[in-house]
């Protein structure tokens, strides 16, 4: 009787509509298919960007043409066709403006419906948005803002053109463009993405966030963020994402470069809900990103946090250098994956200052038959006295078909490092469940009440803005997966 | 309030109540005793809609609603809590969340629109006091850590808090020391009111000292054997369960 009704009510799931799964209507100009050097020159000169982003891009796609595609991941990697894709696409009314007024009302109300109003009057207080739609970012908010407080907040494009001495000093020296595969690829290839520059003593005034959105068929979005936070800066910076329901995969390979300088911190959120694809596993979006920071400077401090639950393979690792002594990486991460959905994700610490710290607190919830993975590497170099790690990692089963992985590797040349880990299965019990169906809460509310109560440790870690958001969203993304 | 006519069920085919009849009025307190394994548990599991049961006969009628036809979560919002013999822990939800979300569903089962905040808290700190119910455990995760004690008197403070109709205690008593037992009968004792109802389900006279029934039940081998007032525990504390064991004491 148990295992029929939550089967039935399994069943029932699979139809369940993915919220953003609409497309926008709106005249587009889109790259021809394909990559080659013609595809780089194009986007290079869409963006009239200086000679030495060219040449930087060109070496990129030929790194891209000689790395392996990954063979250690614990999923089998589909065939991506990088020929069948489009490198760029962009709303025909012009790629950037100057201000809203001249937005595309479509793409205004497109981003509306995503809750992400863009008009200055409607805007969430306290938080300043990039628009990136396709290819180009649409509109940046509380620029002016910003501005007082000497804090730069543009698209990269824009930050190419403005501040060039900032984007040429850091762009891929977190990330280098022969870092692998799909960093290469996104080197050669991006078209778009957010640039954060904090000065000096700066604690940013409000929440940064970058909006992504694929809207077009058979592209690809390929952004590039960089984060820079100067000497004893602090910002708090968000993405989110999604994308609409389309039958063909599509790819999503973004690099994320974090530099922190002396005592500077840098929070960087993610909630991710690209498109997961259906029941069957049929469409979704390849989430292949490459994210990661370096606390160049003593006392600095970079904390991922990251709640995923979209994407029909989200595959990603956001790490932290540790090279300033006393700099403190962390990493918390909820991973949701139901119906045919995988993840394999977690962070690299690399630890090479003294009395370097890093936390990470991973928790992966499989539904369906979901695959979650979690990887993680502490790595504590041979100067790295005293360094410390602790590691939690939690997998929350929901169900019998799906599963939970865990590859935690250390690596320590130091014998002074302590490194902790600890790692818990779990599964949502029957007993759980009666005892809140007995106190009149439905089957439904009580496991977004338990998943809540398992995630809290990393939702505490969102600013207040987006956690309530998060939490709906954890909430929505596993309706009808218990009976 | 509630009447049981009968009430068969089992697990796995095996069954374990043999045909229970029971009827309980507001303003009563029943309690039932019987030897381990005679099927005290079963019973509040049973009434409380537990799916590992499987109810084969007999009927249930609560308010004037056919019991059995009704979600585990239903019978919460029409008025019946269970207390459990073992409260079960969730990491990570604060007992509060916990508790409003509990009310609200069962507000909005009423068609009553959710509580607000201020009112919430103010009921929260009536009741935390009522019951004696350490303020410090109202904002844990739910039972998570709780010492035995601590469970069961959480398990009073959430009755005290939802106000049932119907209040099934499952051995509350277990694993309580002497002043934990009197601090949770004082709770029970303050919420009795001639609207709402308990059976108390208890394997020791003890706690019957303490939260006085109208009717004593004793509960042998899946039926109710004998039936009758307080002077009945002190006898069965006496005598042990072993003279009711004969078929001939069968009240029905
Ligand atoms: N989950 C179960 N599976 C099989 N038999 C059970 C289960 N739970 C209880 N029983 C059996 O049902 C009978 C009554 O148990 P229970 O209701 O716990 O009695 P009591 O509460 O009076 O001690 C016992 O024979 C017990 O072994």
């Amino acid at each position: 009787m148990e295992n029929n009704k939550s089967n039935d009510i399994l069943d029932d799931y699979i139809d369940k509509e993915y919220e953003f799964g609409f497309v926008t209507d709106i005249e587009m100009e889109v790259a021809p298919k394909g990559l080659n050097e013609d595809t780089i020159h194009f986007i290079s000169a869409k963006k009239e960007e200086p000679q030495w982003l060219r040449d930087w891009r060109m070496k990129a796609y030929h790194s891209f043409l000689k790395q392996p595609e990954p063979t250690w991941q614990n999923f089998e990697l589909p065939k991506v066709d990088f020929q069948a894709i489009s490198y760029y696409a962009a709303p025909k009314s012009g790629a950037k403006y100057k201000s809203l007024d001249e937005v595309d009302p479509a793409l205004l109300e497109t981003f509306e419906k995503l809750g992400i109003p863009l008009s200055e009057q409607k805007l969430l207080s306290g938080v300043a948005v990039d628009a990136v739609f396709d290819s180009v970012s649409v509109a940046t908010t509380f620029k002016e803002t910003l501005k007082e407080h000497g804090v730069i907040f543009c698209s990269i494009s824009e930050a190419v053109k403005e501040h060039p001495e900032l984007v040429q000093k850091y762009l891929g020296s977190v990330v280098p463009y022969s870092d692998n595969l799909y960093a290469a690829l996104n080197a050669a290839a991006f078209s778009d993405g957010s640039f954060v520059y904090i000065p000096k003593g700066v604690r940013c005034p409000m929440e940064l966030s970058t909006y992504f959105r694929i809207n077009t068929q058979n592209t690809g979005q390929f952004e590039r963020t960089l984060i820079i936070a100067d000497e004893g800066s602090y910002v708090s910076y968000l993405e989110g994402c999604t994308a609409p329901k389309r039958d063909e995969n599509q790819l999503h390979a973004a690099v994320v470069e974090l530099i922190a300088l002396d005592h500077a911190e840098i929070k960087y959120s993610t909630v991710q809900n690209w498109y997961p694809g259906d029941k069957d596993g049929k469409g979704g979006i390849y989430n292949f990103v490459t994210k990661r920071g370096v606390c160049k400077g003593a006392h600095a401090k970079i904390s991922w946090t990251q709640v995923e639950t979209g994407s029909a393979i989200t595959w990603k690792y956001p790490s932290v250098i540790l090279q300033g002594d006393h700099s403190s990486g962390e990493f918390y991460s909820v991973a949701v994956t139901r119906n045919k959905q995988v993840a394999d994700t977690g962070t690299k610490m690399f630890h090479i200052g003294k009395n370097t710290r890093s936390r990470i607190i991973s928790k992966g919830i499989s539904a369906g038959e979901g695959q979650n993975t979690y990887r993680g590497l502490v790595q504590v170099g041979s100067k790295a006295e005293n360094a410390r790690n602790f590691t939690q990692c939690d997998s929350l089963l929901i169900g019998d078909r799906c599963g939970a992985h865990t590859f935690p590797y250390i690596e320590s040349k130091n014998n002074t490092a302590m490194i902790e880990h600890e790692a818990t299965t779990s599964k949502i019990g029957e007993d759980q469940l009666f005892y809140l169906n007995q106190r009149g809460i439905e089957t439904e509310k009580a496991v977004a009440l338990i998943v809540n109560g398992y995630a809290r440790e990393v939702l505490n870690q969102l600013p207040m803005e987006f956690a309530v958001e998060a939490q709906k969203l954890l909430s929505i993304s596993l309706e009808g997966s218990v009976g | 309030m509630l009447s049981i006519k009968n009430l068969q069920a089992g697990i796995d085919g095996k069954q374990i109540l043999k045909g229970i009849n029971l009827e309980v009025n507001a303003g009563e307190v029943h309690a039932i005793m019987g030897p381990n394994g005679s099927g005290k548990s079963s019973l509040a599991s049973v009434l409380a809609g537990r799916e590992t049961y499987e109810v084969t006969g007999g009927e249930v009628i609560f308010d004037g609603k056919n019991l059995l036809d009704l979600s585990v979560e239903d019978r919460a919002r029409e008025g019946l809590f269970l207390a459990f013999q073992y409260p079960i822990e969730i990491p990570g939800v604060s007992n509060i969340n916990f508790l409003r979300t509990a009310l609200n569903e069962i507000r909005a089962y009423r068609q009553e629109p959710p509580m607000d905040a201020k009112e919430f808290l103010r009921m929260t700190k009536e009741k935390q006091q009522l019951v004696e119910f350490d303020a410090k455990l109202v904002n844990r995760s739910l039972n998570e850590g709780f010492s035995g004690g601590e469970k069961k008197r959480n398990e009073i403070f959430q009755l005290a808090m939802l106000e049932p109709k119907l209040a099934i205690l499952d051995e509350t008593d277990s694993g309580l020391d002497i002043d934990a037992l009197r601090i949770v009968s004082n709770g029970v004792n303050k919420l009795r009111s001639d609207k709402n109802a308990f059976v108390v389900i208890t394997h020791y006279q003890r706690l019957l000292e303490y939260i006085v029934p109208d009717f004593v039940h004793v509960l042998y081998n899946g039926r109710i054997v004998k039936s009758g007032t307080k002077e009945l525990a002190l006898e069965l504390e006496e005598r042990g369960y072993d003279w009711i064991k004969e078929p001939a004491y069968s009240n029905s």
